[in-house]
């Protein structure tokens, strides 16, 4: 098979970081090659030398055999080599024919924008290759599979034979996974070349040819599936046995904590993202709602917490209707929530550590008299919960911008275990995390789960929801479809569930147009 | 990721409506006492479609109106609007504000000419003229932010090329470079915004407010220290209009007064209008502007330059609102008084978000402020029969841009992008 | 839309100043390095300024025109123009060295008092100008620490004005211990509901709190033009600019100092308002609110902050100082209100606000800065004939470096630091 690029050598650094070291990678005409690796493993970096975004410090491309000098997107594309990016590089209120001919355009006289043909051409492709597109729609009313689709025909059109997928599958439904993966094998048997990034190894396992695992920056190894198995993967993107269980005792379940009842809240555009939910949580127990990204999680989360409000239904918290209650009231009924997305709602990252610390709890005494906050009382406090917690910071008065990652999440636990809390609600506790803190976080969840606390866990990586749930509860377009008692589920069932099919019910048709 | 969506015209969030709702019941509840206390039954308002000069060919009919009937209807429509938008709720609550605006506004006008007669042409004709610098300001405005940059200087920009536009033409006797002037300052000053904005990453409120301070200072500075020594450099020099080089275009009823008998700058602004809106939408600079706009990012990975589009934008931006001053001077008065500009840059900006960022809207929003505008100017005609005082009229134009204001902001998006510096990685 | 974040080092609960800097050297060059880029701008915003003066003198420009025949010539009168505008800045900023010197001896000497009024008397006229500057600066600045652009501080200024004039001479048989502080209060209290209103609009409506405030800019101008030419038009008075009757004695307040030396407790009511500032703001619960919902609005939603008291207390607070602001001009130096009385203090402060880098200490010395500059700039006018807008133009330079440091620093090729960038905008609304 000829080899279409090869990476000889890349290196990239960044400020305190060694993001590529001398990484030697080849593709071949036609396979479907899977980079994997930890999130800050340096897949995303490499691609993006690849693809014009950066430039490395060392190291060679070689294009079809001639070395390439690749400094911009526009280098790449004439190359063939185009990239999907994990967050869609789509203009919301632009239609497909728009985004696809975004940069390109065809023109009449010069002048005018000439859609009619750009769209033609669009359905030529779609028709090619088995994509299903509407020229037409915008984008902003597409699901999620679909903007992924118009993404991949962008590429298509421009002419590219390369195609770089960065973490394709994160938002989609077991299903969707199922139709991308039809369109690679279509792409592929059409003399497309694929690079497909990924931390998920049971993916790569299905659709690889050959697999090259990244760790530190530095290729560990390039294997095929046929010659490895799960573990070792991940062995090998971790460099040490990874457990990929969480050790419990059996959950001693109390009385009823979280009531939701056919809960309704709208998303920003006034859907009805949250549809007539319904849901318990009890003391002593970890009940996570599993479920792809964007079925409601996110306004299910926010509706409870007092963020968003809330259209119908109700929510009682401890027997207290807390519906409509403010945050600050559902914080003092003995509420804590980790929040989807720590630096924009969780932390003032201008602030130093001990502000953070206090953030939710600066006006109760021994922090604050009256009016009046207590220096002293806070900086102790600080200091206590720094230790407790090992957070690793140069000072409680460094400021929280500085801190890592897992270390930020740390300082969002410590002060949210640090007052008194009957009911825990975390949402994506561990997004980005190293493995390390991962396992931290997992911990601290099952010793709050222990003594007594109702924990609501809110994630869509359905390994966390399975290691960690006694209960699990599907979400799917604003409602839980079913409930499983943890351990007992597949998951392929889950992923069914997921995908909002019933057990014992007909399949839904396939390639369901957007 | 989520796809970010423009919001769809729903029913409002309880306190906006309530809000607005209290203010129009208000509204409603002036017009019928207020409007119909001082009209006696039977009176009536004589609308004159022809020009005070009486210089048609041929002589309109007048509208004559009864006042109180109207008044009274207008009242109890903008009252049960009012209730119903309480009670129910609008979805389109800019047709809403239009309409409890419009009704307004004829009847006071009805009220404030009882019993008399004034021209209704001369309102018209003058409501195209003051909303003239409105619509070329809020173009610039929606070039600047299509592209994601806010632009609060468009009033520094209008007086600054104001004041080069008459010195220039008074020095060198010719309009037209004094026109140029005045299109170059704006420019200038557009640029000098960019600058700021784009390259030296600065707040654009902030970078806007600097332009607008500097250009006060320098043209009230300069004023003082070149024109009031030197009175020849600010001697009236102003553009003919059509009528006066074509007297018989300016006799044609109704269309003659509206359309001819004004500064040829305004014709201009109204072809901008045109072209504008169709470059916006139709050219592929227009695309990839509002690519820039919306995700500037995604732009920048299809090969698009991102800051030499938001420099090109507002440099355009910074000629309109050239020509928008220059209308103050050449186009009007023909000499330059400090602080001749008096807010509108900032009117222009509400015209702008009211029209939704686009220039039909901002041309539609521009008629609704120049019209309440023309009323005020009017009405000093008329001052024994308004138990206003002045300074209260001459704030009219303020309020109305702040309930429109918060009548449609949240309702109406703007460019995704827009006000965020672009950082490229 | 567009994130709010707070520029340079935040200082935390219970202390000022950057976190972790063992070393006394350590401090000074921090210091110095705060100071140096206001200390840079300004001068280069008066470098730039000398620009225009020169330009704008038709006699310069014609040497200029001969310039290749007579270069010293050009560059003399230059250097001169300039010299002389800058020092007639400088004697009317702060008098003259010479002259405090020897009136001080004199005084040493003899206890004679007259001429030590004299040679301070520039200095003091600064402060009296300082002090409406240091209101709306405190005023801008806190607005800023929540993240509002409170471009309305001159309409509070006016409006605090107007309600100082009226009761100042409304009220009659009042002792001063009443009738001086009444006056203040209702001129706070009309500030902050002025501002209140924009404030509580941004906070439901998310209408943007720059064209709220300027429009009720305007509002103030006309009512106060309404109110000046009528109900509030002085008795018999026939003169040019309209103005309201004088106020009460029993309004004023009091002067340290005899004649003709104006400083008023006004400018020692600022000073305390600005420390009072640094108390709410660093000290108390709902100072860390307000700086919270400034710093990350989602994360003070998050933490349970009320974002709409917030603002709208963020706003009257604003309004009150501003509204103080002009209460002061009022009750202590003209002791009526006239048309047009506010040289642009709202505006100005904009600049204060970010050269003080929105902290109370560093507003206070930059008004300071200001009071000084702004009368300089009317003797300047008086004694060398350059009309005061160049003050503006002094300004609009000055906030430009300070809002961008990297404008210094591509100047004066200075290394680049760490820091984060001002970012005051959220777009023109819906949160």
């Amino acid at each position: 098979m000829p080899t279409v690029f090869e990476l000889q050598g890349i290196t990239k650094r960044f400020p305190g970081v060694l993001a590529n070291d001398h990484i030697h990678l080849t593709l071949e005409q036609g396979e479907v090659h899977a980079l994997l690796g930890e999130n800050g493993a340096g897949k995303t970096t490499l691609m993006n030398i690849l693809y014009g975004l950066y430039t490395p410090d060392e190291g060679t491309i070689l294009v079809h055999g001639s070395e390439a000098k690749i400094t911009s997107p526009e280098d790449a594309l004439r190359l063939g080599i185009g990239m999907v990016h994990q967050h869609f590089m789509l203009v919301p209120p632009f239609t497909v024919t728009e985004n696809v001919m975004l940069g390109v355009e065809t023109l009449h006289y010069g002048l005018f924008l000439d859609r009619e043909s750009v769209a033609r051409r669009i359905r030529d492709i779609a028709d090619q290759y088995g994509l299903q597109v509407d020229p037409a729609a915008r984008v902003q009313d597409l699901s999620v599979g679909a903007q992924q689709r118009v993404e991949i025909v962008k590429i298509l059109y421009r002419q590219a034979n390369i195609l770089i997928l960065d973490e394709p599958t994160a938002v989609l439904t077991p299903q969707e996974v199922e139709d991308l993966f039809k369109v690679i094998r279509e792409l592929v048997a059409r003399g497309v070349s694929v690079i497909f990034i990924s931390h998920k190894l049971k993916e790569v396992m299905d659709i690889a040819d050959r697999i090259t695992v990244l760790r530190d920056g530095k290729v560990v190894g390039t294997t095929r599936p046929a010659d490895t198995s799960l573990a070792t993967l991940a062995r090998m993107m971790v460099g040490r046995e990874v457990i990929l269980t969480v050790d419990k005792a059996p959950a001693r379940m109390g009385p009823v904590v979280l009531e939701i009842k056919d809960l309704q809240v709208r998303d920003d555009r006034k859907q009805m993202a949250v549809n007539g939910l319904s849901l318990e949580v009890r003391a002593g127990e970890i009940l996570g709602v599993a479920g792809v990204q964007g079925n409601g999680q996110t306004e299910l989360v926010e509706g409870l917490t007092g963020l968003r409000p809330v259209s119908g239904g109700e929510v009682h918290i401890l027997g207290h209707d807390t519906t409509h209650a403010s945050p600050r009231r559902i914080l003092e009924q003995g509420v804590a929530h980790i929040p989807e997305d720590r630096q924009r709602d969780g932390l003032v990252l201008s602030y130093p550590v001990a502000d953070n610390l206090v953030l939710n709890t600066y006006y109760l005494p021994p922090f604050a008299r009256g009016m009046e906050l207590q220096a002293g009382a806070v900086l102790a406090s600080a200091a206590e919960l720094v230790r407790q917690f090992d957070i690793r910071t140069p000072s409680v008065l460094a400021l929280t911008s500085g801190l890592s990652g897992g270390n930020q999440q740390k300082v969002i636990v410590a002060r949210e275990f640090s007052r008194p809390i009957q009911l825990l609600i975390a949402s994506q506790p561990t997004r980005g995390l190293d493995v390390g803190s991962i396992e931290y976080i997992h911990q601290r969840l099952v010793e709050k789960r222990d003594q007594g606390c109702a924990v609501l866990l809110v994630s869509p990586e359905l390994d966390e929801i399975m290691s960690l749930s006694d209960r699990i509860a599907v979400m799917f377009r604003g409602q839980i479809i079913e409930t499983v008692v943890g351990g007992a589920a597949t998951p392929e069932q889950l992923g069914l569930l997921m995908a909002g099919i019933h057990p014992g019910e007909e399949r839904v048709p396939a390639a369901v147009p957007a | 990721m989520a796809v970010m969506a423009r919001t769809r015209e729903a029913v409002a969030p309880i306190s906006r409506r309530y809000i607005l709702s209290v203010f129009y019941l208000l509204v409603g509840l002036f017009m019928a006492l207020v409007f119909s206390r001082d009209a006696r039954p039977g009176e009536i308002a004589k609308l004159e479609l022809n020009t005070t000069r009486s210089i048609e060919l041929v002589r309109m009919p007048d509208i004559i109106v009864p006042v109180l009937p109207v008044v009274w209807v207008l009242s109890a429509l903008v009252v049960i609007l009012a209730l119903y938008h309480l009670l129910h709720g609008f979805r389109r609550t800019g047709w809403l504000l239009g309409m409890v605006s419009l009704s307004f506004l004829v009847s006071f006008l009805v009220w404030a000419g009882r019993g008399t007669s004034f021209s209704l042409i001369g309102i018209l004709s003058a409501t195209l003229q003051l909303a003239c610098p409105l619509l070329l300001g809020a173009l610039s405005g929606v070039l600047c932010e299509r592209s994601a940059v806010i632009n609060i200087a468009i009033e520094g920009m209008m007086l600054g090329a104001a004041f080069a536009s008459v010195i220039v033409a008074n020095v060198t006797g010719s309009l037209f470079l004094g026109l140029g002037a005045g299109l170059a300052v704006g420019a200038l000053l557009a640029a000098w915004h960019a600058v700021m904005s784009i390259r030296f990453k600065m707040d654009q409120i902030v970078s806007g407010t600097v332009i607008n301070i500097f250009a006060t200072g320098l043209t009230n500075f300069l004023n003082q220290r070149v024109m009031q020594v030197y009175t020849n450099l600010n001697s009236q020099q102003t553009f003919p209009t059509f009528s006066e080089l074509a007297p018989e275009l300016g006799k044609i009823p109704i269309v003659g007064p509206l359309l001819f008998d004004q500064t040829p700058i305004v014709w201009l602004a109204l072809l901008l209008l045109v072209i504008v809106q169709i470059a916006l939408f139709r050219t592929r600079w227009g695309l990839r502007t509002r690519a820039v706009g919306e995700h500037p990012r995604a732009a920048d990975t299809v090969g698009i330059n991102v800051f030499r589009t938001r420099y090109v934008n507002v440099i355009l931006g910074g000629l309109l609102a050239g020509l928008a001053g220059c209308y103050y001077t050449l186009g009007s008065v023909g000499r330059f008084d400090k602080l001749m500009t008096n807010g509108h840059g900032f009117i222009a900006l509400a015209a702008m978000i009211f029209g939704n960022w686009t220039p039909v809207g901002a041309f539609a929003s521009s008629l609704l402020f120049g019209f309440s505008e023309a009323l005020q100017v009017k009405l000093q005609i008329l001052i024994g029969q308004v138990n206003i005082p002045y300074d209260f009229l001459l704030m009219l134009p303020y309020i109305v841009t702040m309930v429109a204001l918060t009548g449609v902001v949240g309702r109406v998006i703007a460019p995704a992008a827009d006000g965020k510096p672009y950082e490229k990685q | 839309m567009g994130t709010s974040v707070q520029k340079e080092t935040q200082p935390g609960i219970g202390r000022e100043g950057p976190a972790s800097q063992p070393r006394a050297r350590n401090a000074i060059w921090q210091v110095l390095n705060t100071l140096s880029i206001p200390v840079l701008a300004l001068f280069t915003a008066l470098v730039i300024s000398a620009f225009f003066i020169l330009a704008s003198d038709p006699v310069i420009l014609a040497a200029y025109g001969n310039f290749f025949q007579s270069p010293v010539h050009a560059l003399a009168i230059s250097w001169n123009e300039v010299a002389s505008a800058y020092t007639a800045l400088f004697l009317g900023a702060i008098g003259s060295p010479a002259a405090i010197v020897v009136a001080i001896r004199t005084y040493l000497a003899t206890g004679q008092t007259n001429g030590l009024i004299q040679a301070f008397y520039p200095f003091s006229e600064s402060l009296v100008a300082a002090t409406p500057y240091i209101f709306a600066g405190l005023a801008v600045a806190l607005g800023f620490k929540c993240g509002l652009f409170n471009i309305g501080a001159e309409g509070q200024i006016y409006i605090g004005a107007l309600t100082a004039a009226y009761v100042g001479y409304r009220f009659t048989g009042l002792p001063w211990i009443i009738h001086a502080p009444l006056t203040l209060l209702a001129a706070a209290l009309a500030g902050a509901v002025w501002a209140g209103i924009p404030g509580y609009l941004k906070a439901k409506t998310g209408a943007h709190e720059v064209i709220n405030t300027m429009m009720m800019n305007y509002v103030a101008f006309n009512l106060a033009d309404f109110l000046l030419n009528g109900p509030m038009k002085r008795g018999g008075s026939t003169g040019y600019i309209p103005i309201s009757p004088d106020i009460q004695t029993s309004a004023y307040l009091p002067k340290f100092f005899p004649d003709p030396i104006r400083l008023h407790a006004g400018f020692l009511i600022a000073l305390v308002m600005a420390g009072a500032m640094f108390w709410f703001l660093w000290r108390t619960t709902l100072g860390f609110e307000l700086r919270t919902v400034g710093s990350n609005l989602r994360a003070a939603k998050y933490a349970g902050i009320n974002i709409t008291r917030n603002f709208v207390l963020a706003m009257a607070l604003s309004g009150a100082l501003a509204a103080m602001g002009g209460a002061g001009e009022v009750m202590g130096v003209n002791h009526s209100i006239s048309q047009s009385f506010s040289p642009g203090y709202g505006y100005n402060s904009i600049a204060l606000a970010l050269m003080g880098g929105s902290n109370p200490l560093g507003v206070v010395l930059a008004s300071l800065l200001f009071g000084a500059l702004s009368n300089g700039a009317t003797a300047m006018q008086a004694l060398a004939g350059i009309p005061i807008d160049i003050v503006s133009i002094v300004q609009a330079f000055v906030i430009m470096f300070v809002a961008a440091p990297a404008t210094i620093r591509f100047i004066y090729r200075l290394k680049v630091e760490g820091g984060v960038q001002a970012v005051f905008t959220r777009g023109w609304g819906g949160g």
